[in-house]
């Protein structure tokens, strides 16, 4: 059995990405984990790249994700999926949000947004694409596509769905409770 | 309803290098508190403030303030921290290396959270130097467990030895989450003040002496430092020794869980002990450190050693595990399956509604530009304002200007402004204020008002009415401050109403005097909207002609030919956007939302 699990969350400032890594560890450390998780603050809030690393096991060191070992990537914005491939295990997966936000670079005139579909056909990258948008707003409710992709990935790590459920209760406020666990299940069917 | 911290008395928590310093501040009875924000440190006194009311806890109007009135909290007997980062030690160096030779009453806790690689900072300094400078011990947990049993450690360190004690942390210690046994708060009296006049007024008599005590303690504590648990030796494979501290501990422990390890905890004074004792135990010497040399140097120093160590290991920033494996273990690392892909690169921006955007697209359509300070408003520098030039440190903005117009007169500086947010104006920007009035100074001083501070996450100071604790404040008046310091044309202006905005930009750059103008508007962060409403593009209506890219809008990108108004992004009071429209393309419902 292997003793590490390696995730990464990514997307851009503003999206939920450290709710979703924290509902992601709390989860992982109510399953009997040790965890850690790293990310950086300040700038990157300001619309910029955003990652979280999260590693879970018996014992962990690092609380950085080396490149080549992360056994999922959980991406809230489609490039930036790209962007952290480097870092996926030669098993490990990538789901993303079919959501394109484009950089200030790319408006400026000065980048251009690249095509991800052809990219991820030509580095043959193992990506899933959720319409996790979609899905909030026939919940009502834009807040919960972090929620809808925690969903979406939760069936690919060793963590049981009470812990999940039990993290979610802890992590949103009482009011949004039932639209983030409806949001939570609702991911969750896509490949369960 | 989530329990406050102070409830819970036992267990185990996920917490992070910051929520533990707080954690261990409180269980370890420190009394009082006090910082300014900056990131990575500002959540230590945000989660004092919020988890932990047994601590007396505030904002202070900059480090080196905060580190004053911690002192003289010390000097009356209470148990004391005050955090900041590695910057805003520079700040606060003037307090730091006097207290070093005054010392401690109640325990005293100065955190510098370093922040090598910069993720949001203007240099990569490694405060473990100016500890040393400073002749003050100096402390670096390598996780949250550490972070927070340390204070407590540290706090006691301080006493026993009459030492002001700094705790180094570095971004990935602030921001990284790991699990932390917690325990109660431990009460401990305050001891109250007692004048002591040649303990605490450093003339040269007093301070001749005050130098020989901080020599024998840096002594004493090296040698005491050799015995206690804060530095150790893991015992490994005895051809491979490493020296470590801090983040690079961890690393170290990931990619050669076979190695002898020395694990430094307290960086100054170092524990020659056991340093001679790790020495003789191991063949191969490597000091794995992030920045500067400053274990290596010091020990190579010392014992006259041959040790890899910046030969392998980079010196400019963060470290990470396959840089540390790379260098200590060179082709063993990872295999990558997916390469690196080219993609454009995502900087951070000023957010949809952002005030200081109206300012900046105006001094831009201008011609104007600024010479910068510290804050989001360092983004007016980006594509498409490029209206700032220059940062320096927290109130450069204003010495700067005054500069340039000493070098190339009120001719050659042109079109140039200061632009300098409100807590950094309060921080710093006061006194170059008064230097520019004082020695005739003709330029104009932009304070950009949001009632915020707002880089590092939204906390108050002194012009938001409110303290630490959400609790009511007086506010400081900055239109008084700017008359009392002298300034005799003074303008306060919205900056989204851009017409107005670009008006009275254009007449206090055209003056041949001194003027400040206020641009005011609070943070988006403050404002919690009444109801969505986004901007509606007429695609029929629009020509076309990129005005509105000018704002430089996270909400608005161009599709080649017309611009695309996102309805996740598009920030409901704002209508800028509709306000540059030269055909009224775009149209938006702002009833009740200002």
């Amino acid at each position: 059995m292997k003793s590490v699990t390696n995730v990464i969350i990514c997307g851009t400032g503003g999206q939920g990405i450290l709710l979703a890594s924290e509902v992601l560890c709390a989860a992982a450390a109510h399953a009997g984990n040790d965890v850690k998780k790293s990310e950086v603050h300040g700038m990157a809030q300001r619309g910029g790249s955003v990652s979280s690393h999260v590693r879970f096991g018996e014992k962990i060191f690092s609380p950085l994700v080396e490149k080549g070992s992360a056994d999922l990537i959980l991406a809230m914005e489609k490039m930036e999926a790209l962007r952290w491939s480097p870092y996926l295990a030669p098993h490990g997966k990538l789901v993303s949000c079919d959501l394109k936000i484009n950089p200030m670079t790319v408006n400026a005139g000065s980048a251009e947004y690249p095509d991800v579909d052809s990219v991820i056909k030509r580095e043959n990258l193992p990506v899933k694409l959720v319409p996790a948008v979609e899905i909030a707003e026939k919940l009502g409710n834009l807040r919960v596509v972090n929620i809808v992709l925690i969903g979406a990935v939760s069936p690919h790590l060793p963590i049981d769905i009470v812990n999940w459920e039990k993290a979610i209760e802890e992590r949103v406020p009482p009011k949004a409770l039932e639209v983030n666990l409806e949001a939570f299940r609702k991911g969750r069917e896509l490949f369960g | 309803m989530r329990k406050k911290l102070n409830s819970i008395e036992e267990g185990s928590l996920l917490l992070s290098g910051n929520e533990a310093v707080a954690r261990g501040a409180w269980e370890s009875g420190v009394h009082f508190a006090a910082a300014y924000p900056g990131t990575p440190s500002t959540e230590i006194l945000e989660v004092i403030g919020e988890e932990y009311e047994e601590i007396d806890a505030q904002w202070a109007p900059n480090e080196k303030v905060g580190m004053e009135v911690i002192a003289g909290a010390s000097f009356g007997g209470a148990r004391v921290l005050t955090a900041m980062k590695h910057v805003g030690l520079n700040v606060a160096a003037d307090p730091l290396f006097t207290l070093s030779y005054i010392g401690a009453t109640g325990g005293i806790v100065i955190v510098s959270a370093d922040d090598p690689g910069m993720h949001s900072s203007q240099n990569e300094q490694d405060n473990r130097l100016m500890g040393k400078a400073a002749k003050v011990v100096v402390l670096e947990p390598s996780n949250s467990q550490e972070a927070k049993d340390i204070v407590g450690e540290g706090l006691k360190i301080s006493e026993d030895f009459d030492t002001p004690v700094l705790l180094r942390l570095t971004t990935r210690i602030c921001h990284s989450k790991s699990m932390v046994k917690i325990g109660p708060r431990r009460e401990v009296s305050i001891k109250g003040y007692v004048g002591d006049i040649k303990k605490r007024v450093p003339i040269p008599a007093h301070a001749r002496l005050m130098h020989s005590r901080v020599e024998k303690r840096l002594e004493d504590i090296s040698a005491w430092g050799s015995e206690c648990t804060l530095n150790r030796i893991e015992t490994g494979d005895p051809s491979l020794g490493i020296i470590t501290s801090g983040i690079s501990y961890q690393y170290v422990k990931e990619v050669s869980p076979e190695a002898s390890v020395l694990k430094i905890g307290i960086s100054n004074p170092l524990p020659w002990n056991l340093i001679e004792k790790f020495l003789s135990m191991v063949e191969r010497v490597v000091f794995v450190e992030e920045n500067e040399p400053y274990l290596e140097e010091n020990i190579k120093a010392r014992f006259l050693i041959q040790a890899d160590g910046k030969n392998i290991i980079p010196i400019e920033g963060e470290l990470n595990p396959e840089i540390v494996r790379n260098a200590v273990h060179p082709g063993t690392s990872k295999e990558i399956t997916y390469s690196e892909i080219k993609l454009p690169p995502r900087p951070p921006a000023l957010c949809p509604g952002c005030p200081h955007r109206g300012a900046f697209y105006c001094l831009s359509k201008l011609g104007g530009s600024s010479t910068g300070d510290i804050g989001c408003y360092t983004l007016g520098m980006m594509p498409p304002h490029n209206a700032l030039e220059t940062t320096v440190c927290m109130g450069a903005s204003i010495g700067v200007l005054n500069g340039i117009e000493k070098a190339v007169g009120r001719e050659g500086m042109g079109k140039l402004v200061a632009a300098i947010g409100e807590s950094t104006f309060v921080h710093s920007g006061i006194t170059g204020l008064i230097d520019m009035v004082y020695n005739g100074n003709t330029g104009t001083v932009m304070i950009m008002d949001n009632s915020l501070t707002a880089m590092t996450g939204g906390q108050q100071n002194p012009t938001t009415g409110k303290n630490l604790r959400g609790e009511p404040a007086p506010v400081l008046d900055l239109e008084k401050i700017v008359a009392a310091c002298g300034v005799k044309h003074i303008a306060v202006v919205d900056p989204h109403d851009l017409k107005e905005m670009e008006r009275i930009l254009g007449e206090e750059m055209e003056r041949d005097e001194l003027s400040v103008i206020i641009t005011r508007r609070p943070c988006i962060m403050t404002y919690r909207p009444k109801k969505i409403s986004v901007a509606e593009l007429d695609s029929e209506k629009c020509i076309g002609c990129g005005l509105c890219m000018k704002l430089g809008c996270p909400a608005i990108s161009w599709d080649g030919e017309k611009p695309e108004i996102s309805r996740l992004l598009c920030w409901p009071n704002c209508d800028m956007c509709v306000q540059v429209c030269p055909v009224g393309a775009i149209s938006k419902d702002m009833e009740g939302l200002q």
